[in-house]
């Protein structure tokens, strides 16, 4: 343990993936001196845990319909209660970590590439490419994220996959915006007209050289949004646009529970709390990797 | 053989005109610097020459072939650049190794390895610091990597704007000897750009003093040495040095 | 010289790392009277932080300690945030190295004047404006009240330097602290900056401390010379004696310096190794 330590703090790393490791160490040792990132971190992967090991963690099965047992409260038999139809609120619960991970890693990988391309794209090349990019951007930034949702996925029709092209559709833009704002700050850049000199082509420049740039701030911004994209996705799943029954979708068990608020608390409650928290484990994931991996303070230490 | 010749350039940003006919002519193997004020120009003629300030008219020669406009990967061969600042000018994300690799990677030239260690050694840097990045060098190890880097492609012409200006004066002597070294060693031509005269002394053969965008005299670095320079303005030039030096 | 107007005796300025507390300034001591001294260090000589020591300008969780840290015997550590407000401006002006950053970019010139005499002393409009003009005229700017009207986007480098000065000039310091006024300058300018600020520090009789890394800038402009290296003062001699430095380190610096008429076929490189040993 101790010799791996050393290995990767190294001061002279003695290869490309040593120093890559290295400053990965250096990056989650900070974190961790961060209380509310690490807090932050646990939240997430405790979330990505229970996603794995739900057929493990879960007591029922979350589809078993039961009417026998119907709106129990929380006990030793069901942790969380049950719902209307007699399933057990706890392996529901469970169960939509899994459905929650999917939208918010799906939304992740197809918006924020997207994004980062055509900031980038934008902010290199400037001129006529720029206005034409940001145009579009400006005219998705403009409209509501959720009534574009909403718009989007009637008109594709319900259902969780159409929930999360929506949302990605509604995301990108804000990507794009930062990607650019990243790329005009060094465009100028000695650095970048170093490698321009040395004959790289345009993509060559934007792939290997502005885009390694973005990352940092990028990744910041997706966490941070995770919380919001969570909620969108609860948000349709509520208003019956995302995840269809009986599929156990955390914001459509709320919608489902609202009936019962007053008598039966715990069956819109349940499911609040896991929204809550894994937003705010993204959340506070999202604060402690800006301090990390803000390129104007980090790395500096 | 001329290694750079520089034909009434007028190079221009947008609609202001920096600089007004410049022409000059630098042997293979010379080392010439251009010096003047800031908003002389200097620069200017530097960044045209390696193809950042793309808007000129005039023609630029280089080792008896016309220059294009933009950045061209042929070029990039025979000149390369390095820049004032060692701070700005070095990808701050990547390793020195990743830096260094680079031109090789672009250009499809092999025995990356060994290219890297053979020009590590070459700018005086120890092996441990190939594989630190740029924030864990101090300045004038940077400027030696920014040095190597730019030797990487073996270039026969290396313009230099400025490479001393931003470090200490006894880091300024470390790389001041290395470039003569170099230059030494591999039979390179330099373009320098400065405001610093003594410089141009230790390092330079010619100079060319430059005013509003033109040249005002083209002098031997031995005038120089000996106050002999011609032009009023290149005088006055000289004299705040000499003043300056106490 | 009667009392001195600052006097520092084994200064410390320490920051917390991860590898402990690392002093940036080792026990440095010196005098001031009205005259010119000048610092001088390569980067983390610890040169700079002397300076903003002495306005007690390190930044949280930065420390200062000394065993006598007086100015115009007032004794500055045991002055409040407040109280060195006072003092700061008022008493004891810094110029700092690039005017393009120390300049509030949406004010006047004549506005970012006027206030800085406002801070500390409240005077009635027409006599302000009188003294802001006076003040433009006094650092050579032809023209002072075309220029109190302009935005610091619209004037020179030199210029801007030149308005910085009659900004810290205005509320007539004891004590000026230069920290490489000129370094953003071309050389020509900079003769003419340093010749200002030399001609207001002898009229008002100031101290001034001027900060750079030019040896030769600073032995032309003060009186005595302090060199630093590492956080600890290594020379000090009168400016006229610098030829004659005794120090490794200085001689060191000296020689690395190309001549215009240079013959060497390398520059000496500094041995570190030289004096740390000692």
């Amino acid at each position: 343990m101790a010799n791996v330590h050393s290995w990767l703090i190294d001061d002279s790393p003695a290869s490309r993936l040593q120093a890559r490791l290295g400053r990965l160490y250096r990056i989650c040792g900070a974190l961790s001196r961060n209380p509310l990132a690490a807090v932050g971190a646990i939240i997430i992967l405790v979330l990505i845990l229970t996603a794995i090991f739900a057929p493990l963690i879960a007591t029922h099965d979350p589809l078993k319909q039961d009417l026998a047992q119907r709106l129990l409260p929380p006990g030793s038999g069901n942790w969380m209660g049950t719902d209307e139809l007699g399933r057990d609120i706890w392996s529901r619960v469970v169960y939509g970590a899994r459905i929650t991970l999917v939208i918010v890693v799906l939304v992740a990988v197809l918006a924020a590439p997207a994004g980062l391309i055509i900031g980038a794209i934008s902010g290199y090349f400037g001129g006529w490419i720029d206005r034409v990019l940001m145009g579009v951007t400006d005219i998705f930034l403009s409209m509501p994220k959720l009534i574009l949702a909403l718009a989007l996925v009637a008109a594709l029709g319900p259902g969780i996959e159409n929930a999360i092209i929506a949302i990605a559709i509604t995301s990108w833009p804000g990507y794009a915006r930062i990607a650019r704002a990243e790329t005009l700050t060094f465009k100028n850049a000695e650095f970048i007209a170093a490698i321009r000199l040395q004959g790289a082509s345009s993509l060559r420049v934007i792939l290997g050289h502005v885009l390694p740039l973005c990352t940092s701030s990028m990744i910041v911004r997706v966490t941070l949004d995770m919380a919001g994209i969570i909620l969108t996705a609860a948000g349709l799943g509520f208003i019956g646009l995302g995840a269809q029954p009986p599929l156990p979708e955390w914001g459509a068990m709320i919608a489902r529970g609202r009936s019962f608020i007053l008598d039966q608390w715990w069956v819109a409650t349940m499911p609040g709390f896991a929204i809550i928290i894994v937003s705010l484990g993204f959340c506070f994931l999202g604060d402690g990797l800006r301090d990390v991996l803000d390129p104007k303070s980090g790395e500096q230490r | 053989m001329t290694a750079l010749s520089l034909n009434n350039l007028d190079i221009s940003y947008g609609e202001t005109q920096i600089t007004h006919g410049i022409s000059l002519d630098i042997a293979e193997g010379e080392s010439f610097a251009l010096v003047g004020e800031s908003g002389s120009g200097k620069s200017t003629v530097l960044k045209a020459i390696a193809g950042l300030a793309p808007q000129w008219t005039g023609s630029i020669t280089a080792f008896g072939q016309p220059r294009t406009h933009g950045i061209d990967q042929h070029f990039a061969r025979h000149c390369q650049m390095v820049f004032q600042d060692p701070y700005g000018s070095l990808h701050p994300r990547k390793t020195i190794d990743a830096i260094l690799s680079e031109p090789l990677a672009i250009h499809g030239i092999g025995n990356q390895n060994g290219r890297v260690e053979d020009m590590l050694v070459a700018v005086g840097l120890d092996r441990k610091f190939r594989f630190r990045y740029p924030h864990q060098l101090s300045g004038g190890q940077r400027q030696r990597v920014a040095i190597a880097r730019a030797l990487m492609l073996e270039p026969k012409l290396l313009l230099l704007d400025e490479p001393t200006s931003a470090l200490d004066v006894s880091v300024q002597a470390e790389i001041l000897n290395l470039l003569k070294r170099l230059r030494r060693e591999q039979n390179l031509t330099f373009l320098m750009v400065t405001h610093n005269l003594p410089v141009v002394s230790f390092l330079c053969d010619r100079l060319a003093v430059m005013r509003h965008g033109r040249i005002v005299e083209i002098a031997d670095v031995a005038d120089l040495k000996r106050g002999a320079l011609q032009e009023t303005y290149s005088r006055e030039l000289m004299d705040i040095s000499v003043a300056h030096a106490g | 010289m009667s009392t001195p107007l600052l006097e520092i005796a084994n200064l410390r300025v320490s920051f917390p790392t991860q590898k402990g507390m690392i002093d940036v300034v080792r026990g440095v001591s010196f005098t001031l009277g009205r005259e010119r001294l000048g610092i001088v260090g390569e980067s983390g000589s610890g040169k700079s932080m002397t300076g903003r020591a002495i306005l007690k300008l390190i930044r949280a969780p930065g420390t200062i300690r000394a065993d006598t840290f007086r100015f115009d015997g007032i004794d500055l550590l045991q002055q409040s945030e407040r109280a060195m407000r006072r003092i700061r401006g008022a008493r004891i002006s810094m110029v700092m190295q690039d005017p393009k950053f120390s300049l509030n970019p949406v004010m006047t010139v004549g506005e970012q004047i006027a206030e800085a005499l406002q801070t500390h002393q409240r005077l009635p409009r027409r006599e302000t404006r009188q003294r802001v003009l006076t003040m433009l005229e006094a650092v050579r700017i032809d023209d002072p009240e075309r220029v109190a009207s302009l935005y610091p986007h619209e004037i020179s480098g030199g210029m801007g330097q030149r308005v910085m000065i009659a900004m810290m000039l205005i509320p007539e310091p004891d004590l000026l602290i230069a920290d490489e006024p000129t370094s953003a300058l071309d050389v020509s300018v900079q003769a003419q900056v340093l010749d200002i600020i030399d001609e207001q520090v002898k009229r008002k009789g100031m101290g001034l401390i001027f900060i750079s890394h030019d040896l030769n800038l600073v032995s032309s402009y003060c009186d005595r010379i302090l060199v630093m290296n590492t956080g600890e003062i290594v020379e000090e001699c009168q400016a006229g004696e610098l030829r004659n430095a005794v120090h490794p380190y200085t001689r060191g610096l000296i020689a690395a310096i190309p001549r215009l008429d240079e013959t060497r076929e390398e520059l000496p490189v500094l041995d570190r190794s030289a004096w740390v040993a000692q």
